[in-house]
């Protein structure tokens, strides 16, 4: 077991500042506002995708149901906007003014009582945290303790994916239904529609993202990555060493559902909406397939294959309104047919080692001070 | 029918409409110079769009991929002939109409999204588009935003008006009312089953319909109403509730695929829709190809069109519709209404003298549409249409007959008192 006395490798450092740069100078200085609301949109995807590296790359559990905490951190800071757009000067067209429309159109006469916190921000912003947190603990809590896990935790937490688009879409009065919670319009006071809102929620975003890039590699450094990526190979190895399997499982499960409420929240003020259509089942997966796309061992590589796969998704759907979604299918099936690794291992096969070669011919020194590569079976 | 009463007011457009289809072939042969009154750009324009001095840019945000594809061709199909005829006419102030097409995929973000691009990329001076009421409150804030003009061909459940919108569809109101004075005036109809797919529409529009019923028929109630998630197929025990109840009426607005085995249900349980009387307002002819005719026949509908209305300007729509996008095409409600959109977005236009849109706004109340398939139509004050509810008889062969129509044009009423 090596670990690395370094926070960074050298690679990672290149990925860590190429990435800084595209994101904080070179998308900003050459985009007009419209599409830079677009790249925020697609980083809020990374943010699960950060999260599906450490539970899924690292610790070998495939969740499908990511959308739900996407979701629930969304649907928290939309109640939160929502009731603020809702107030009595705004609505006093409808039956029981101060109320959000959609409770008015369907005969609710008062707020529902779980609504009330989101009146006030910093216990929103703390709902985003916990809300998702404790829901993945009790989730991850039910079904590790049993030692349920692989593809039957797969297909539970799909299920809920299920249950959660079918709990919302049928208690429309207070969730807004299938419409989702729409027409927000200011965070605080401060109106989140202006172009200025927007640059500036782009960089508190790329912030908040680099904030969870360095907590996921943190936690990929310490003696807890390391026990994750042993249980992902050897769990009962790891459990007959004493380790409680279940705890760590939790941790990661938890870890990434809360990075993917961030996202959800950052989607809600980047989009301005939060619709059931983002926790169901196939938005789910595909998270997982942009996790995939990037390299699901790889921490940038989440956020190269959010960005990439969804501006793919953009462009193709421009130029061929009718057939791009067979283009994206494609896309998906050759990166998954022919790199496995997704962007990263493509990087890692063969860009990686010229770079290598360059810098070693130059100093011709050999390159020895490369610790064991990402994910590498722990043993 | 009623159409009869106004040949005068609407022959000379209807000639017009056809010699511009004439004309399709040898539109590009014509020099520019036939163009030679239109107004200068700086002129009509003041805003930005993109209008140039031979074109104008619009917009068509549907959903070609994904559940909503399905119901949404019809209205792009529509909206790209209603396109094409304007061309051939001439245009809108003597420039052409160019189309950007979006997808707006059946996700409601989406929608959102490609919004935005048409309105703040494309400047696009006005966009056909949306199908449900959840991409049409997706997309609501970025067109008053960006002040963009939008117009929404479905019929839908009201509790809304913008500026920025003109809803070519029925609101709920316009669709429901009248149908139910039909049907208890001729059947004599006093117990109402209400049904519906859960969501907004359906549950809106069951609102009123109760409202309706016990506040303004004569000894009516309803008996039973229940609501199916979207997609259910299981529709037995409803069906028992209904053999039991026995209800006059059975008042459905089951939506999209769920249609198909509900009806199908419906035949296999004995129900026989010639005996009891079922009125809907959500199936159209587009739904009954997917139902099948002889599940539904003998039903009625409550709309404002029918493939089968029999008055020039539909029959003139139905030939141009299916020369275009072939014989086994149907038309339903929605995809007339689209059709709609770019007509009156025309009128509006030169109504205002300019594309601008807060002139065009101001100016669309009053404009009217003689060579309506529906017959004529007018927009109100609250940006709604003012059309006839007209309920039909499904046949065996998927085309609805017509049964009744209102006699004159129902104001819509997006907030309707006494009704919420």
């Amino acid at each position: 077991m090596i670990i690395n006395s370094r926070f960074f490798n050298r690679t990672e450092l290149i990925g860590f500042v190429a990435l800084a740069l595209l994101l904080f100078v070179i998308l900003p200085l050459s985009l007009d506002i419209f599409r830079l609301n677009l790249v925020a949109k697609y980083l809020t995807y990374a943010f699960v995708g950060i999260g599906l590296v450490l539970c899924w790359g690292y610790g070998g559990i495939l969740s499908l149901g990511q959308g739900v905490f996407f979701g629930l951190g969304g649907y928290c800071m939309a109640m939160y906007l929502k009731l603020e757009a809702s107030s009595v000067a705004n609505t006093k067209i409808q039956s029981t003014p101060g109320i959000p429309d959609f409770m008015d159109w369907n005969q609710l006469t008062q707020l529902p009582f779980f609504w009330k916190p989101f009146h006030s921000f910093p216990i929103t912003l703390l709902a985003i945290i916990l809300v998702p947190g404790i829901f993945a603990f009790i989730i991850g809590a039910a079904m590790f303790k049993r030692r349920v896990g692989g593809v039957y935790f797969a297909i539970i937490t799909q299920a809920i994916a299920a249950i959660m688009t079918i709990l919302i879409v049928g208690q429309q009065g207070y969730t807004g239904g299938i419409n989702g919670i729409t027409d927000l319009r200011t965070l605080h006071g401060w109106d989140i529609r202006t172009d200025h809102a927007k640059f500036i929620l782009y960089f508190v975003e790329v912030v908040l993202l680099f904030g969870c890039i360095i907590a996921a590699q943190f936690i990929r450094l310490t003696k807890l990555g390391r026990i994750l990526v042993a249980m992902r190979e050897q769990e009962d190895r790891v459990r007959f060493s004493g380790y409680s399997v279940a705890n760590f499982k939790i941790f990661a499960f938890c870890a990434a559902a809360i990075f993917a409420a961030i996202g959800g929240a950052m989607f809600t003020l980047e989009v301005g909406f939060m619709s059931p259509s983002f926790v169901g089942i196939v938005p789910s997966i595909e998270m997982v397939i942009y996790t995939a796309v990037g390299g699901r061992m790889s921490i940038f590589g989440a956020v190269w294959g959010s960005l990439l796969v969804n501006f793919a998704k953009t462009s193709l759907s421009e130029s061929f309104p009718q057939l791009w979604l067979f283009g994206l299918g494609a896309l998906f099936i050759a990166v998954v047919l022919a790199f496995p690794n997704g962007l990263s291992g493509i990087w890692q096969d063969y860009v990686q080692p010229h770079i290598d070669r360059l810098l070693a011919s130059r100093k011709s020194k050999p390159g020895n001070g490369f610790p064991v590569a990402d994910g590498a079976p722990a043993e | 029918m009623s159409d009869e009463k106004k040949p005068g007011l609407r022959s000379p457009l209807r000639r017009k409409l056809l010699m511009g289809m004439a004309a399709l072939p040898a539109i590009s042969l014509l020099p520019r110079t036939s163009f030679a009154e239109a107004p200068p750009t700086s002129a009509v324009n003041t805003t930005g769009l993109a209008v140039t001095d031979s074109e104008v840019t619009v917009g068509i945000l549907h959903s070609v991929t994904g559940t909503m594809a399905i119901s949404e061709t019809g209205s792009v199909e529509a909206e790209k002939l209603a396109i094409e005829q304007i061309n051939a006419e001439g245009g809108v102030l003597g420039r052409k109409i160019k189309f950007i097409q979006e997808d707006g995929a059946s996700d409601w973000p989406t929608f959102a999204e490609k919004a935005k691009k048409l309105l703040v990329n494309d400047k696009c001076a006005a966009v056909m588009g949306c199908w449900t009421s959840a991409s049409r409150k997706a997309v609501l804030p970025v067109f008053e935003q960006y002040n963009g003009m939008l117009y929404y061909p479905t019929f839908y459940e009201g509790l809304e008006q913008s500026k920025n919108v003109i809803y070519t569809g029925q609101e709920a109101t316009q669709q429901i009312i009248a149908g139910l004075d039909w049907v208890n005036k001729t059947k004599g109809a006093k117990t109402f089953y209400l049904l519906g797919s859960d969501y907004i529409w359906p549950r809106t529009s069951n609102k009123i319909a109760r409202k309706h019923i016990e506040g303004h028929l004569q000894g009516a109630k309803v008996v039973g109403e229940e609501y199916f998630p979207l997609g259910h197929t299981q529709f037995n025990s409803v069906i028992n509730k209904i053999k039991l109840t026995k209800p006059d009426v059975i008042y459905a607005i089951i939506v999209g695929g769920s249609n198909v085995a509900f009806y199908k249900q419906l035949k296999a349980a004995g129900i026989d829709l010639s005996k009891q009387t079922l009125l809907t307002i959500s199936v159209t002819e587009d739904e009954i190809d997917g139902i099948g005719g002889e599940n539904i026949a003998g039903a009625y509908a409550c709309m404002k069109y029918f493939q089968s209305l029999d008055n020039p300007n539909n029959k003139a729509f139905v030939a141009a519709f299916k020369k275009m996008w072939g014989e086994k095409t149907v038309i339903g409600d929605v995809t007339q209404a689209a059709y709609l959109g770019p007509w009156l977005w025309k009128l509006t236009v030169e109504k205002a003298g300019s594309f601008d849109i807060d002139k065009i706004a101001a100016a669309s109340p009053g404009v009217e549409f003689k060579g309506a398939p529906e017959g004529y139509v007018r927009i109100h004050e609250n940006h709604h249409l003012w059309s006839k509810t007209r309920v039909g008889r499904a046949k065996a062969d998927g085309q609805y007959e017509l049964i009744y129509e209102t006699a004159d044009l129902v104001e819509p009423d997006p907030f309707p008192k006494g009704y919420q």
